[in-house]
């Protein structure tokens, strides 16, 4: 039994150690895990697709406020950059059943633009190891995650800005 | 055993894999980590106390391996000893949570253990919250089948995970068993998929076996609990309901009485671009529906209780009088508005202000004395769906406005009034009845440059009960991209006790790169209520350091 741990800790902490460290393995994609969208539609997480065009998916829910401040803050620019790079955000919301009525009055109320998933008992939260929100994935047109980033700090958004650029089709 | 040996092969096979074949693709890993590390001080002023160890620290690391359909994974956990307030019956290293599963278009299946919902969650709902130490995981197996675009059926079938000692899970004694069927009438129907009127149903049942000795009562082994539900939405308007029933189930916490159960939800509201508006309609009564009929506490449990008031995430409204929903049962009702004042009016502002106003109550149920022979049948009383009393549980207003002044400032205050019945859910042992209370918070930020973020927040609570007025005030520096730190003091100014108006202070920093972050808080931490998603546990008093490191990978 100990042995057998022992292998799994050390097999876990080499993956580990490997995946976060260089990007030389395969590229990941967004595990399929089937999810309801704002108006009850199924979605398979894993078809997500944006015309070739780099794609957010930002993991939230109503109680969190950094959450809040970064789903604002991209609100603010959003449409310039959807017109600058053809880019469109996904927003997962991990609000639980007491929250979950609740979401989509406050993506109305906030004004959002995004499409919103229903991940309410975090499924696709744990088939892609977040620990807490915010928890923000960026997608190239390939659907391969390129970038990923925890919590939110004002300033923050530039970052994964100069990101979405470096995937861009941008046309001169 | 056997199937630890498989999740092993397969992942020193995905690790060889990456190293010998970087092209290939050879599946992913995803995973994370999380380890909370406390050096504990004695501080009987506050009432904090340091276990003989004085360090404490809970660990864990989630990893899934995927490669096309298929799936595995596992969780390892450590808890050498548990942190400061966690359930006592966690102890030592171990895996905690371990699945193989296949995801077909037509056919998905997990074996081991899997979290799941039906429905609201009302009838049956595996989830866990490590912050709370509540996991009720499933052992077994679940399918899920979609026979055709619109449908979907599961079933689920295994023990409940109980509790960890010594690294071991220990399961439930009894069995859960659940069939769930979901329709998507605008997917099944292709001429009703372009309607603006969207329609999904669903049914369920959910039964628990256990083996039961008892010389009195003839106890039923099998408890089985069924029910329905609706959504519709047109255009902006959307409306929920669930129903569940619950036959006969005795058990340790309602007496052993032989009554049944239920649980009705519903949500009906309306939303546009800049409004939302959601009532919900809540009736529970002997809904606790648990694999285990002597367990109390919150472990094993079946089903979730819906809770039906705002989860208040400052420090004074969130943690001194938090309400979870009454065991045996309550009526509750919520109106939630969020309005945006447009941007560029007088009003609004030049971006918009927005209002967010919650009120929520809850209240005793009618019990219609049984007009049978209790010695017979041992049927207490008779609850009716939404039938109320006036016996309140818990009152709570709120109202938030938040507002960007201009580029440098932001500015949010919240009002919030509770009435509180400490009778029924007892939060302090320093009152007794209804604590009113009145609390203010204000919270405003201000950047001071690109990068930097200053945000401050003053909170004041008043009462005439328990142990008074408080004031908390906290100072947030943020340093994009990759630090913060903070400062906050909670003061009880207001105790009657003049030895116990405290402070408590806590400082923290924290660094944040990529994927990791990595907090240290050191300081000295009130006792209170610790709720996430309507279930609450209390935390004791802490004076100490703290360490958290998670990262995502």
């Amino acid at each position: 039994m100990k042995k057998v741990f022992l292998f799994v800790v050390l097999a876990g902490f080499g993956l580990m150690s490997m995946i976060s460290g260089d990007e030389g393995g395969a590229p990941k994609k967004v595990p399929s895990v089937m999810l309801k969208d704002l108006d009850g539609n199924t979605v398979n997480t894993a078809e997500v697709s944006n015309d070739g065009n780099p794609i957010v998916i930002s993991f939230w829910a109503t109680w969190c406020k950094p959450c809040i401040l970064e789903l604002n803050t991209i609100a603010e620019n959003y449409d310039d950059w959807q017109e600058e790079t053809g880019m469109r955000l996904v927003a997962v919301t991990i609000d639980d059943e007491r929250n979950k009525p609740k979401v989509k009055p406050f993506v109305d109320g906030k004004g959002w633009e995004y499409e919103v998933w229903y991940d309410s008992n975090s499924e696709l939260r744990r088939a892609m190891g977040v620990n807490n929100p915010p928890q923000t994935f960026l997608l190239n047109g390939e659907g391969d995650i390129v970038y990923s980033h925890n919590g939110f700090m004002p300033g923050d958004e530039e970052e994964l800005y100069d990101e979405i650029l470096k995937i861009a089709d941008i046309e001169e | 055993m056997f199937m630890k040996k498989v999740l092993l092969g397969i992942l020193l096979g995905s690790c060889l894999g990456v190293f010998a074949q970087p092209s290939l693709s050879g599946g992913q890993v995803t995973g994370n980590h999380e380890t909370t590390f406390q050096y504990l001080n004695t501080d009987t002023i506050i009432g904090a106390f340091a276990p003989e160890q004085k360090v404490v620290m809970n660990s864990y690391t989630n990893v899934n391996y995927i490669n096309g359909k298929f799936a595995a994974g596992m969780r390892l956990e450590s808890y050498l000893p548990a942190i400061a307030g966690y359930p006592a019956f966690y102890s030592g290293t171990g895996v905690g949570y371990k699945y193989l599963q296949y995801n077909g278009d037509f056919v998905s299946f997990t074996a081991g253990n899997f979290y799941d919902q039906f429905g609201s969650g009302m009838i049956f709902r595996s989830y866990t919250e490590p912050a709370l130490g509540l996991d009720n995981v499933m052992n077994g197996a679940s399918i899920k089948v979609r026979p055709v675009n619109g449908i979907e059926l599961k079933g689920v079938y295994g023990r409940q995970r109980f509790n960890f000692a010594d690294g071991q899970v220990i399961w439930s004694e009894g069995i859960v068993r659940g069939l769930d069927a979901d329709v998507n009438f605008n997917d099944l129907i292709p001429s009703f998929s372009e309607s603006k009127l969207k329609i999904t149903a669903g049914a369920s049942i959910v039964s628990k076996y256990q083996p039961a000795n008892n010389d009195t009562l003839r106890i039923p082994k099998n408890v089985a609990a069924y029910g329905g539900r609706i959504s519709l939405r047109y255009s902006g308007f959307f409306m929920d309901a669930e129903y569940i029933h619950k036959i006969n189930d005795p058990t340790q916490l309602n007496g052993y009485v032989y009554n049944t159960g239920h649980g009705a939800l519903i949500n009906v509201g309306y939303s546009r671009k800049g409004l939302g508006i959601n009532l919900t309609a809540k009736s529970l009564d002997n809904m606790v529906f648990r694999s285990d009929r002597v367990v109390e506490g919150n472990q094993l449990f079946i089903n979730y209780l819906p809770a039906t008031s705002n989860m208040h995430t400052y420090i004074l409204p969130g943690t001194l009088y938090p309400y979870a929903p009454n065991f045996a049962g309550e009526i509750g009702y919520q109106l939630d508005v969020l309005y945006k004042i447009p941007k560029k009016t007088k009003l609004g502002g030049k971006y918009g202000t927005d209002l967010n106003l919650n009120v929520s109550v809850a209240t005793d149920r009618v019990r219609h004395t049984s007009s049978e022979n209790f010695d017979v049948d041992r049927i207490s009383y008779e609850g009716r769906p939404f039938d109320m009393t006036d016996s309140l549980f818990n009152f709570d207003f709120n109202l938030n406005i938040t507002r960007k002044l201009n580029k440098k400032w932001k500015v949010a205050a919240t009002y919030y009034h509770f009435i509180f019945n400490n009778d029924v859910n007892k939060v302090t042992n320093f009152a007794s009845g209804y604590i009113k209370s009145d609390i203010i918070v204000l919270d405003v930020t201000y950047k001071i440059a690109r990068k930097h973020t200053l945000r401050v927040e003053a909170q004041n609570l008043w009462t005439e009960k328990d142990r008074g007025d408080w004031a908390a005030f906290l100072a947030e520096y943020t340093f994009a991209p990759h630090w913060f730190v903070a400062v906050m003091d909670q003061w009880n100014y207001g105790n009657s006790n003049e030895n116990q108006r405290l402070h408590f202070v806590l400082g923290s920093v924290g660094y944040l790169t990529g994927n990791s972050r990595i907090a240290v808080s050191y300081g000295k931490q009130r006792e209170g209520i610790l709720c996430i998603g309507g279930v609450c546990r209390p935390v004791p008093a802490t004076n100490g350091l703290t360490f958290n490191f998670t990262h995502t990978f």
